[in-house]
């Protein structure tokens, strides 16, 4: 329990730099609502992109219609695709006051403590405010190492060359119908460069927020990490709730080149009512350590495997995953790691959470390709299910095209916690108070991952996920 | 004056299978009581009722402490009242520190009106205390760091259920099998601590097949149970002669309970 955690009380929330924008009549400009080729060419030219691009996302949209929607995961049968705003951009500097903000939504917020963290963290923080990102610094010494961190936007303005080099090149379009869809409206996303040899100790910061109802957030990042550089990103997401269905659905693209050290940090709380459907692809060459930490919770269905390539000898790969899975909620999460070459190694760690009703799922891809001899996997996922109205399910994939390969798979379900509840309230908890430690204990391990503000964050999103039925 | 733990006609059932059917007993605060009984009698039934177990249904019968009916309390309830169960099995929990836990378990007994987030014992006299008792149940302080039973042997997670015992002081204290599967230093450990506690203020029911444990703590009370019921109840001397003659006698005494708890083992061993 993180009784030792700061008072939030303290935090100075009339300070929240970012403001919200909740009348979207302020919005500098509004498609309309759904997706067609002049849509596509309208976003295009809004941002004034080169032709290539124009002609990439037209061709996205081709790919994106002509693919069937996925038969696997979860119930995406209401998600309209034409009832989406596939585009909008804020004007900038309305920010609203925290007054008027509702007053859930700024409990919420209160207690995560958020502002602090963003403030002790401001170094290179990127946010994006619903499609164009409108707040961005980036710490002096890192572009004088030659650092770029920009939203993605920008990137393919004043870094064409490295941009084009290797824009859709880890997730082409046709990867899936949601990597299409992404292609062919992005907008936003972050966009970073750390040149061989750069250590950049500090983790990168983003915040990204869907504001507005009905708004699709496609945001795109790219990161390439050269060789022997390191570098740490983390992402938290936070919504506001609205009434009518929202959609996020993400694309991230990936290099770790020879040498090289990367891990993505991400902490999604989406709101109840968003579809989460992103795809995230990393490629690690020779003795590179590519990492995922990936928190979920929240939304209607979260779709999300981060996948791993390691493409080169003494390549890692490695994905901590967690999902939390509220009332009316959907985590179908998980992990792909892909073994190209002799040699390479991954590990997969998912702990999954499901409460009141909740259903998560863990789908798990090892594929061991044809010459990756001496490969090594452990694939580790728990599932604590804590009322018998809620759900887990594994679906844990090998394909393994080698003989001589190490692939170890270990699946454990708490069977409803009961036992444990009971244990802890025969001394005196309540159940609320036990049912939280017993959470809170079942993803110590990851959370010991996170950068101390997220960790703290984690800890409080779960014991506010935690308060609704119990007690 | 001494508190009474007052069980009366009391019925159980497990899935909707009756288990104990008509259990009574009285234990005063200060008094040593042996629960003995085969496998299947229902031993560790009643000290899951007792604790509050939500899937042991009570279908008839009460508990009482001191006159008020316990029956329809939660598990945490029942704690705050000063009931405590020493777990034949003790539950793992991983990530949860065993300092963690203790402390907030002792801040709910001590404070039993503590509300929800409220403030947990002091860090620093708590500190104090746990490594204090620890020490004399001969556990390892670094103990108090480790995820709660993750990873401990058989005697260390019987040692841990004494130890939150000592920390909690209970009124009534129920032991079951704290001795079973430990080598004998082990029981000599747990015995001599549960000596060390024992005492005016704490009624004590003990669940053992072996003798040291009453060695040690010599019960006023024997209480066989066999078929779900208590069918007899002696002293000291009565633990002794089960010990060493087993229970041929006491089935060939009471053969209905014993057509009963045979029954149990059936179903127990499929
Ligand atoms: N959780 C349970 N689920 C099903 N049956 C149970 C459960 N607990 C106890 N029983 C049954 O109740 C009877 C008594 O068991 P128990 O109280 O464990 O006996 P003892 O502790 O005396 O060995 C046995 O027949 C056992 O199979
Ligand atoms: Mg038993």
């Amino acid at each position: 329990m993180s009784t030792d955690a700061p008072e939030t009380d303290e935090v100075g929330l009339g300070d929240y730099q970012f403001g919200f924008h909740d009348s979207t009549d302020d919005y500098e400009f509004k498609s309309r609502k759904g997706l067609d080729r002049e849509i596509v060419g309208q976003i295009s030219e809004m941002k004034k992109e080169p032709a290539w691009m124009r002609d990439f996302r037209l061709k996205s949209l081709e790919t994106f219609e002509s693919r069937p929607m996925p038969s696997w995961g979860g119930d995406m049968s209401e998600l309209d695709f034409n009832d989406i705003y596939y585009y909008m951009k804020a004007t900038k500097g309305q920010e609203r006051s925290w007054d008027d903000v509702p007053e859930d939504i700024r409990k919420t917020y209160d207690r995560l403590g958020i502002p602090e963290a963003e403030k002790k963290f401001l170094s290179g923080v990127k946010a994006q405010y619903d499609s164009e990102v409108v707040y961005g610094s980036l710490k002096e010494d890192l572009a004088k190492e030659g650092v770029l961190f920009t939203d993605t936007d920008s990137a393919l303005r004043e870094h064409p060359e490295i941009f084009r080099e290797y824009f859709s090149t880890i997730i082409p379009p046709e990867d899936n119908k949601f990597a299409a869809l992404n292609s062919a409206v992005w907008s936003g996303g972050s966009f970073i460069y750390v040149p061989p040899g750069v250590h950049i100790e500090f983790p990168l910061q983003a915040y990204f927020r869907i504001n507005s109802e009905n708004m699709g957030q496609f945001e795109r990042t790219l990161i390439i990490v050269d060789e022997g550089a390191s570098a740490h990103y983390v992402e938290g997401c936070t919504a506001p709730t609205y009434s009518s269905d929202s959609l996020h659905s993400a694309v991230v693209e990936i290099v770790v080149k020879r040498g090289g050290r990367f891990r993505y940090t991400t902490i999604q709380n989406w709101s109840n009512n968003v579809y989460n459907l992103v795809t995230k692809r990393a490629m690690a060459y020779g003795d590179a350590l590519m990492e995922w930490v990936d928190g979920n919770l929240g939304s209607r269905l979260t779709m999300k495997y981060p996948a791993i390539y390691l493409m080169e000898p003494g390549a890692r790969g490695e994905t901590l995953s967690i999902a939390f899975a509220g009332e009316h909620q959907h985590q179908d999460a998980g992990a792909k790691m892909v073994h190209c070459a002799p040699n390479t190694s991954s590990r997969i760690i998912s702990k999954s959470i499901s409460k009141d009703g909740g259903r998560s799922s863990y789908r798990g891809l090892v594929k061991v390709e044809d010459g990756a001899h001496h490969c090594k996997s452990n694939v580790v996922c728990d599932a604590l299910i804590l009322d018998s109205d809620s759900k887990s399910d594994t679906y844990p994939y090998i394909e393994v095209e080698e003989q001589d390969v190490a692939i170890e798979h270990e699946a454990s379900v708490s069977k409803i916690a009961e036992e444990q509840l009971f244990y802890l309230m025969s001394r005196g908890l309540s159940e609320a108070e036990a049912s939280a430690m017993i959470v809170t204990g079942f993803i110590e391990p990851l959370v010991k991952e996170l950068p101390m503000e997220y960790a703290v964050e984690m800890n409080r999103l779960i014991e506010l996920q935690m308060e609704g039925s119990v007690g | 004056m001494s508190s009474l733990l007052k069980i009366t006609d009391l019925h159980v059932s497990v899935a909707d299978t009756p288990i104990l059917k008509g259990v009574n007993m009285e234990i005063r605060q200060g008094e040593i009581h042996a629960l003995m009984g085969p496998n299947g009698s229902g031993k560790s039934t009643l000290a899951y009722a007792l604790a509050g177990h939500p899937n042991y249904a009570i279908t008839a019968g009460s508990i009482e402490i001191d006159g008020v009916n316990i029956t329809e309390l939660a598990a945490n309830e029942r704690a705050r009242l000063g009931m405590f169960l020493a777990f034949q099995y003790p539950v793992v929990i991983p990530g949860v520190k065993v300092a963690d836990f203790i402390r907030h378990a002792v801040s709910n007994i001590r404070n039993p009106d503590r509300k929800e987030g409220e403030g947990l014992i002091g860090m620093r006299e708590f500190r104090k205390e746990i490594k204090a008792r620890m020490e004399e149940l001969g556990m390892d302080i670094e103990f108090a760091r480790r995820y709660l039973n993750d990873g401990f042997s058989g005697g260390e997670k019987k040692r841990m259920e004494i130890l939150q015992m000592a920390m909690l002081h209970p009124k009534f204290a129920i032991l079951d099998e704290t001795d079973s599967g430990l080598d004998s230093d082990a029981v000599r450990v747990v015995s001599e601590g549960l000596a060390k506690l024992s005492g005016p203020d704490m009624g004590v029911l003990i669940i053992t097949h072996h003798e040291r444990l009453l060695e040690f703590n010599p019960p006023q009370f024997t209480h066989v149970m066999l078929g779900g019921r208590i069918v007899e109840t002696g002293d000291a001397a009565l633990a002794h002669d089960l010990h060493a003659n087993g229970y041929a006698t006491v089935r060939e005494r009471h053969p209905d309970a014993a057509a009963d708890n045979a029954k149990a083992e059936e179903t127990a061993a499929v």
